[in-house]
């Protein structure tokens, strides 16, 4: 028995960057120093060197801001609605969700404040803040969202935290780290009782917290009047695409971190088919909005919609609109239905596509309306017709992104990525049914 | 200052309520100046000079001099920026049948608040509701709305609706989200995206004007990062004065006034707010999304200048001439 227990540990506690590991850290460094040098020159020029104008007054900054919240929710998809369903095979994922939804969340934060004209002024939403402000309201539940996920991550990690301070008894500077982390955890009844608890208290109260996080998300563009934002089906139709993204982040995520770490035996193929018919039930709700969003306004075509349905479906961005919704939308969905493509490496590149559909839809989502108002858009140069980020845009943007995978890749190396007891205890009551056999 | 307001106010509340004109009408304002610049002159006699006013309702009455007197500006002492000009209620008539699109608005407004941008508060569209019906010109500047998107969205209180009517941004607050930009419907918010072009003449005409940066007199100076538009000019009305493109309209095209005083005028001409709007059927833009704009339109209907006239003029791509600066 001890044996088992020590050959997880061996496999689950965390280990050392191999020399990939530390290229691909050192990659993600210099992006993110150029974003860095990037930021810095839109700081000191202000947000003209942006492709961002007095029309399209928004731009890639808040679509990468609305991509990272949506992501942000699968931590709540994972650990809080599949456990309190009783999908007891997700157990191993949970973690993986989890760190992602802290590193999403902490961008997303991240990033409205770069988009701001003057973010030394950050402090004037505590100072100043109205309530009737839906970024206010953002704020809020941001910042919830947040502390609810640390926790989230944190608490159930606190009886790894007691196996890996017995694990690492030969390194005493590590072993006394984790042994602060796991708070005098002792594996007692009592504590096991508490933490059962807690932690379904948590998975309870983060599910109208993530609720609440894309719905305000996605009320910061209903609640104005411009065609394409003005809809009450916005909120479930943000919360529907979130899921999406955030299950094709955690599909990518966890086949690199099984890849990286040959952890064959912990997330196994069955993990990868159920993650598959997952997505095909979170694309079959997506597709529902969609239809709604697109095909009502559609059919009415009033003067403002159809304009901004003609840039879509059409115009200028056709190309983008169609590359989303048959690679982020129809996709999945017709080819995750065969089980051969739910096996881990198609399902790695069709995560892949998936990811990066979510992020150009979100794009799509924030500029065409913007640069159909109700008045013409006249007496401004030529270029403001028209929105493209610049360079410099690009630039901080994947900043941002790599700054994400690298909370993600730090996180991934200093805890453990898989519940060691939870793998611990299915192998010992599998070795018990066994003998029972 | 406050003598003269409390005098003035008696003045208004002996029933004689007149002058209205004379605050915001320039014609008028003239006239009560050379009366009572008279009056001192003649101080023996001047109990027994009057002066005609017209009143609201469009009576002629004849006032004492005496009882007139000049006021210097209409802030008062209790004078709060975000609360605005007491008993007030600012709005315009723009009237479409004049504008033939002679931009002088757009030139006069860009020189008095320093705009060195290509964003300019004024623009003037070239609208067609539909092939078959005629084009005409239109202005539009902030509505200054009573039921403001902008001012609902603004998440740290820095775009502001006053009693007076006015919406005004405090560009010291306004942390650069553009979340009101995105929410009003009249596309009329303009940004900074790069450090304003003004140089020092924003300092200079501030020391000039004795006065301190303040949303009473946006674009001065601008700040990159913030949000400007159109402020109705209340440095102007301060000084009872029409608005910069009012003033410069050589159509007449724009109307300034007072709802409570149920006035307006283009500084030629006055008329009550309410018969002009019901003569002339007027209308606010986009009425039916609820924001309640100060601005009122008066269609182009029985014109009296030719829409062909301003295609001279027209450039879509331009609002601010730059080779000015």
């Amino acid at each position: 028995m001890m044996e088992a227990q020590k050959e997880i540990l061996e496999k689950l506690a965390p280990r050392k960057f191999t020399r990939v590991g530390k290229v691909w850290v050192a990659c993600l460094l210099a992006i993110i120093l150029a974003s860095l040098i990037a930021y810095g020159i839109q700081l000191q020029k202000g947000l003209v060197v942006t492709g961002m104008r007095d029309y399209a007054l928004w731009g890639v900054y808040i679509s990468n801001f609305v991509f990272f919240v949506a992501i942000s929710l699968v931590g709540s998809l994972i650990s809080a609605v599949l456990h309190l369903s009783g999908a007891k095979w997700a157990t191993p994922l949970t973690r993986i969700s989890e760190i992602i939804a802290v590193a999403a969340i902490v961008m997303a934060g991240l990033t409205i404040i770069i988009d701001m004209g003057r973010p030394e002024r950050l402090f004037f939403l505590f100072t100043h803040g109205r309530l009737q402000s839906p970024i206010i309201w953002d704020v809020i539940v941001i910042t919830t969202y947040l502390v609810i996920s640390l926790l989230l991550l944190y608490y159930p990690m606190l009886p790894d935290f007691a196996l890996l301070k017995r694990y690492f008894k030969d390194r005493p500077k590590l072993s006394r780290r984790f042994a602060k982390l796991s708070l005098n955890w002792n594996n007692s009844e009592r504590q096991k009782k508490l933490y059962r608890t807690s932690i379904q208290m948590l998975s309870v109260l983060i599910i109208p917290v993530a609720f609440g996080i894309h719905t305000v998300t996605a009320w910061l563009f209903a609640t104005t009047y411009r065609p394409g934002w003005d809809s009450t089906n916005f909120g479930p139709y943000f919360i529907a695409g979130a899921f999406v993204a955030g299950a094709g982040a955690v599909i990518a995520v966890m086949y690199v971190i099984r890849r990286a770490y040959g952890l064959e035996k912990f997330i196994t193929d069955m993990h990868f088919d159920r993650m598959g018919r997952l997505l095909v039930l979170l694309c079959l709700v997506y597709l529902y909005f969609n239809v709604n969003e697109y095909l009502v306004p559609a059919y009415k075509n009033t003067v403002e919609e159809a304009q901004h349905l003609q840039s879509l479906f059409t115009g200028a961005y056709s190309t983008y609109f169609w590359f989303v919704t048959a690679g982020g939308l129809v996709m999945p969905i017709v080819l995750l239905v065969f089980p051969r493509f739910r096996k881990p490496m198609p399902l790695f590149v069709i995560s892949l596509v998936v990811v990066v559909s979510a992020w150009w839809k979100r794009y799509l989502i924030v500029t065409p309306t913007l640069l159909h108002p109700f008045l013409p858009i006249e007496g401004v140069p030529e270029s403001w017709h028209h929105y493209f980020p610049t360079g410099l845009e690009w630039t901080v943007t994947f900043g941002t992104l790599a700054m994400a995978l690298l909370i993600i890749t730090l996180l991934v190396r200093i805890l453990p990525i898989v519940p060691i007891h939870h793998a611990i205890e299915e192998r010992e009551a599998s070795t018990a049914k066994n003998r029972e056999l | 200052m406050d003598d003269t307001n409390n005098k003035r106010r008696e003045f208004v509340r002996n029933g004689v309520k007149a002058a209205l004109l004379g605050s915001v009408a320039t014609g008028a304002l003239q006239a009560l100046k050379s009366c009572s610049d008279a009056g001192a002159a003649a101080s023996a006699s001047a109990n027994s000079e009057t002066v005609e006013l017209m009143t609201t309702d469009g009576h002629l009455i004849e006032v004492p001099v005496t009882a007139l007197s000049e006021t210097e500006n209409l802030k008062g002492d209790d004078y709060r920026v975000r609360e605005g000009f007491p008993n007030r209620k600012f709005v315009m008539v723009v009237d479409l049948a004049r504008c033939k699109n002679a931009k002088k608005c757009i030139s006069s407004c860009n020189k008095s608040h320093f705009i060195t941008g290509e964003n300019a508060w004024i623009k003037v569209y070239k609208m067609q509701e539909s092939q078959e019906t005629a084009p005409y010109w239109q202005p539009t500047m902030c509505m200054h709305c009573d039921k403001p998107a902008c001012v609902k969205v603004c998440p740290v209180d820095a775009t502001f609706k006053r009693r007076d009517g006015l919406v005004l941004i405090d560009n010291e607050r306004c942390i650069g989200c553009r979340f009101c930009m995105a929410a009003c419907p009249y596309s009329t918010r303009v940004f900074n995206w790069e450090e304003p072009r003004q140089g020092e003449t924003t300092e200079i005409h501030m020391h000039l004007e004795h006065t301190e940066s303040s949303p009473d007199y946006a674009g001065m100076p601008s700040l990159k990062g913030t949000v400007d538009k159109c402020d109705f000019c209340p440095h102007m009305i301060d000084k009872n004065e029409l608005p910069h493109c009012v003033t410069a309209c050589p159509n007449g095209v724009f109307f300034f006034g007072d709802a409570y005083e149920d006035t307006v005028t283009n500084g030629d001409e006055s008329f009550r707010l309410s018969e002009l709007l019901e003569e002339r059927a007027g209308y606010r833009l986009l009425e039916q999304l609820g924001t309640e704009p100060s601005v009122y339109y008066l269609p182009p209907s029985n014109r009296l200048v030719d829409f062909q006239e301003g295609l001279e003029n027209y450039e879509p791509y331009k609002s601010v001439d730059l080779s000015e600066e």
